[in-house]
């Protein structure tokens, strides 16, 4: 077969600055993209505003420019470099925002480059999100009813056919920045104010709240040929209304059938048709009723995402290396996948594991900030951990994240909460959710009860010694003391093992093929008894920055 | 009682299975033994230990008459999360012998779930082994081959049950085709499941084409998937011959999945040989093999099969790749079809053939399952071209 003619010379636009929302996923990528790009033979020209990342490193691209990420600075390197093509998709929102600045300015065109990964048709369709709306709807996708606005008068007519609560979500803005939820009139006005202000060009999606329905993100990659594979299904812990970043996620996907797995698995590939996207990596945001499973699309990013990162991590399917590859063209069919060495790209990961991510917050660093979870991203950092189950992952991933926790077990104040205390806690999405709920017994929610949590308070009851609770079955109750005083009444780390039956010793290795064939990743998920491994070496603490972009 | 690492374990509130864990023991036909817990019925069972890498669909795999005489290894790490429900059965039972799973979860968390998985199993009386180094299994089989083993969830001693092991046989030779097919013929008008709104279809009418399958194991998927397409489906038991079957004017002919040795199933040529080149002919999985075998080409066994919902596979003409639902541990050799056979589809992952055609007699057939349950909905246009070429509007 033919090979695509490879571009001599590839510019690479990185991310910038690391902050909340944007962080070291965005270096990790670029870094995978530079040595994909070395490896097909291209010079490879870097221009990044932030000196302290593994891709500026001397030693990695041809040549790297630590300048601005602005329009002119950018322009200057492009004359100066003179690079066949531009790949935008490794650098987070700024460097696809930039790259449409380059296009519309005419730089690109006057210089000669090519845009690879992404066109700026579909750039504009995923970050607008009426345009999107309408393309999804054109496409016969489902969508939440949402409106436009550009003022504030705009935004209250809109209110009036929506009904509160709504989520404002301003266009062009990082990590949800900028909006939020509104349950109040005051409320509402006081966001949209907010959130016009944010937008670079005032514009705030109002949409129906579909707070408690599940969330899930499908990872996604295409080539040129039209291959299509899912990398990874995420499902996250918390509902809709708490920002992705800001969620406990796992990898992979645990309730739903393979039926409704299917259906989101088909819409994934019609939001990819209906918004352009021929080649590489996204990511796309459902949201699913967890009583009756109806779903609508949230958003999706043409691009390398935080998401990918962990993906990448959880699955060994390295997503920002691939989607380099297919931007020049090359089919995912004829790339050989790293961790089996056997199988072709276009083999679907299967994993036997699960992977927990945590995020971390930092809210002591920030004295003025509210410790509430919303739609805007305020995690500093992420852990994530692997373990044969998700009971198994989610400890190792508490652990790690390094805040003098090794358990569920409630921490003092939580401890010394009293029932109304405690549900008024719940009512409110913080850091702390995860030991508010184990605090209240997670056998006392059902999945009819607004959180989408339920799967995993099932696993978490497993875990846990169930014990017998007083009050209303139906509402959130607190159990009553364990019997007998000398038992423990949660588990710490060791002593929360269910029944471990003897090892056959294999699980040594992250696999993307369940063992099916040979990996060499040297990840273990498994923390059984007699191969017992260090949380901190499976753990993939991301926050380490310099660490999580080098592996 | 089992003896637990460190003594790390309170076992007393542990809920119903985890309240005193009853043993179980996987030992293969060579002797090599794997520890887990016991679930579901108590007895010892004998069968071909075969893995599936699916992270979805666990009760689809159970149902799926392909299974029979297997014992099911899921590598998956939770099984269980999302319950049971009526309309994801592939059959009206289980076929699988035993199930062996990482984790079996209590409870569903699912809208669409009707019973616990763990409920359903004990009271339709499945042996389930649970708590198994299932990627130990996974790893074994692959260096050593699809291999007969014996699952015990009753506490029968090692020794004897490692005996019992040298003494199972696989599917090799066995027709079992015979074992999970209908007994008398039967209509089937339900469609696909396709998402909340369209929960199931009931599609009945005399004016659609009607189509024959012939049933060696089938899936209810591709039944619902023929209903689809707009065709009015039949499904006819394996004794069924040529003449009968192209007496009652169908327009089609359905080769359906089924289990074990395809060289054994008994007649399938000769009513197969009486098909090609009366009525467009769609073959899947054993169907896919059995016209192999009619159109004169070999079977073989692969060394550990394909079975999981992530398999790419080419399609030669468009140069696509789908990716694929497959299960199977026999596979037609290329070299061995005729010339005037045109291989359509190749497993991107070894190569080996995964489907072919014979466009004069409009015979087409595929070693995958596109009709997924469990997987993707990749290939599902093979049945709508089949629907095409019974209604004459394609050749």
């Amino acid at each position: 077969m033919s090979r695509p003619a490879i571009p001599e010379s590839v510019c690479i636009l990185g991310a910038g600055p690391i902050r909340i929302g944007q962080a070291c996923e965005f270096d990790y990528s670029g870094v995978q993209g530079v040595k994909a790009l070395r490896e097909e033979g291209c010079r490879v020209v870097l221009v990044n505003s932030n000196p302290a990342t593994v891709m500026t490193d001397a030693r990695l691209a041809h040549r790297s420019y630590v300048e601005p990420l602005i329009l002119s600075s950018v322009t200057a390197v492009l004359e100066r470099e003179r690079p066949n093509a531009l790949i935008p998709t490794l650098g987070g929102q700024t460097a696809l925002n930039l790259a449409v600045e380059l296009e519309e300015t005419g730089v690109l065109e006057r210089l000669g480059i090519q845009l690879l990964g992404a066109s700026v048709r579909s750039i504009r369709l995923a970050e607008d999100r009426e345009e999107f709306r309408q393309a999804m709807t054109e496409a016969g996708l489902p969508v939440l009813p949402a409106t436009t606005v550009t003022s504030v008068e705009e935004g209250i007519r809109a209110l009036e056919t929506i009904g509160l609560p709504v989520i404002l979500r301003p266009s062009f803005t990082l990590g949800g920045w900028g909006g939020g939820t509104a349950h109040d009139r005051p409320s509402f006005e006081e966001l949209l104010r907010h959130g016009l202000e944010a937008s670079p060009t005032n514009q705030v999606l109002v949409e129906t709240s579909v707070l408690g329905w599940k969330e899930f993100e499908l990872e996604v990659m295409r080539d040129s040929a039209g291959a299509f594979v899912v990398v990874c299904s995420i499902e996250n812990f918390d509902p809709m209304g708490v920002h992705t970043g800001d969620s406990i996620t796992v990898a992979p996907a645990q309730t739903l059938t393979d039926r409704e797995y299917q259906v989101l698995r088909d819409a994934a590939r019609g939001v990819l048709d209906a918004v352009g996207v021929a080649t590489g990596g996204a990511n796309v945001q459902f949201a699913v009723n967890p009583a009756d499973g109806r779903y609508a699309i949230i958003e999706m990013n043409p691009r390398v995402s935080r998401s990918s990162a962990l993906a990448s991590k959880a699955t060994g399917f390295p997503i920002a290396r691939i989607a380099a590859k297919v931007a020049l063209g090359r089919r995912l069919d004829e790339i050989s996948n790293d961790i089996t060495g056997t199988t072709p790209a276009s083999f679907e990961p299967a994993l036997d594991y699960v992977v927990v991510k945590i995020p971390r917050f930092a809210f002591e660093k920030f004295p003025g900030a509210e410790p509430v979870l919303g739609t805007a991203m305020k995690a500093v950092g992420e852990v994530a951990a692997m373990g044969r189950s998700f009971e198994e992952a989610l400890l190792k991933a508490i652990r790690s994240l390094e805040i003098d926790r090794d358990s569920l077990d409630a921490p003092p104040d939580l401890a010394a909460a009293d029932d109304d205390g405690l549900a008024a806690r719940l009512a409110i999405a913080s850091p702390e959710r995860l030991w508010e709920l184990a605090e209240v017994g997670p056998w006392n929610v059902s999945w009819r009860s607004p959180p989408s949590i339920r799967g995993f308070c099932d696993g978490l009851r497993d875990w846990w010694r169930p014990r017998p609770c007083s009050g209303n079955p139906g509402s959130i109750s607190r159990p009553a003391p364990p019997p007998n005083d000398s038992v423990s009444p949660t588990v710490s780390w060791r002593g929360c093992s269910r029944p471990v039956p003897r090892p056959n010793g294999s699980g040594d290795s992250i696999s993307s093929c369940a063992g099916s064939a040979e990996g060499s990743t040297p990840a273990p998920p498994s923390s059984r008894p007699g191969r017992r491994i260090s949380t901190a070496a499976s753990a993939i603490a991301t926050n380490s920055r310099r660490r999580a972009a080098r592996s | 009682m089992l003896p637990y690492a460190d003594g790390m374990t309170n076992t007393r509130y542990l809920p119903r299975q985890f309240n005193s864990p009853r043993p179980a023991h996987l030992v293969l036909t060579d002797g090599t033994v794997f520890f887990g817990f016991a679930a579901g019925a108590s007895s010892t069972i004998d069968g071909e230990v075969v893995f599936n890498t699916s992270m979805t669909g666990y009760q689809e795999m159970l149902t799926d008459p392909s299974y029979h005489g297997q014992i099911l290894c899921l590598t998956t790490s939770h099984v269980g999360q999302v319950g049971i429900n009526a309309l994801d059965a592939e059959s009206d039972r289980v076929w699988a012998r035993a199930l062996v799973v990482q984790d079996l979860d209590l409870e569903p968390s699912s809208w669409r779930s009707e019973e616990d998985t763990s409920d359903w199993l004990a009271r339709i009386g499945v042996a389930v082994g649970w708590g198994f180094d299932v990627r130990a299994i996974v790893r074994h089989i692959r260096t050593a081959g699809a291999v007969p083993g014996v699952l015990a969830t009753d506490g029968t001693a090692v020794d004897a049950l490692v005996e019992r092991a040298r003494a199972a046989r696989g599917t090799d030779g066995c027709d079992l085709a015979r074992e999970v097919a209908c007994g008398e013929a039967y209509a089937w008008d339900r469609g696909p499941w396709r998402s909340p709104s369209h929960p199931e279809t009931d599609e009945s009418g005399d004016d659609r084409p009607p189509v024959a399958v012939i049933d060696f194991g089938v899936k209810r998927s591709i039944l619902r998937r023929l209903v689809a397409e707009g065709l009015r489906v039949r499904v006819l038991p394996p004794s069924v011959t040529a003449r009968e079957v192209l007496a009652d004017g169908h327009t089609g002919v359905v080769l359906s999945n089924g289990p074990g040795d395809p060289a054994a199933v008994a007649g399938a040529q000769d009513l197969i040989d009486g098909l090609i080149g009366k009525v467009p002919i769609l073959g899947i999985c054993l169907g896919c093999q059995l016209l192999g075998l009619t159109l004169g080409g070999r079977t073989v066994k692969l060394p550990y099969g394909h079975h999981g919902g992530n398999h790419p596979v080419r399609e030669l003409a468009s140069s696509r790749v789908l990716v694929t639902s497959q299960n199977h541990n026999y596979a037609v050799e290329e070299s061995s079809l005729p010339r005037e056979v045109e291989v359509t589809h190749i497993n991107l992952t070894d190569g080996t053939l995964e489907g072919l055609a014979l466009p004069r007699a409009g015979v087409e057939a595929v070693q995958f399952h596109p009709e997924a349950a469990p997987g993707p909905n990749d290939a599902v246009g093979l049945f709508t071209r089949f629907a095409e070429r019974c209604r004459g509007t394609r050749s």
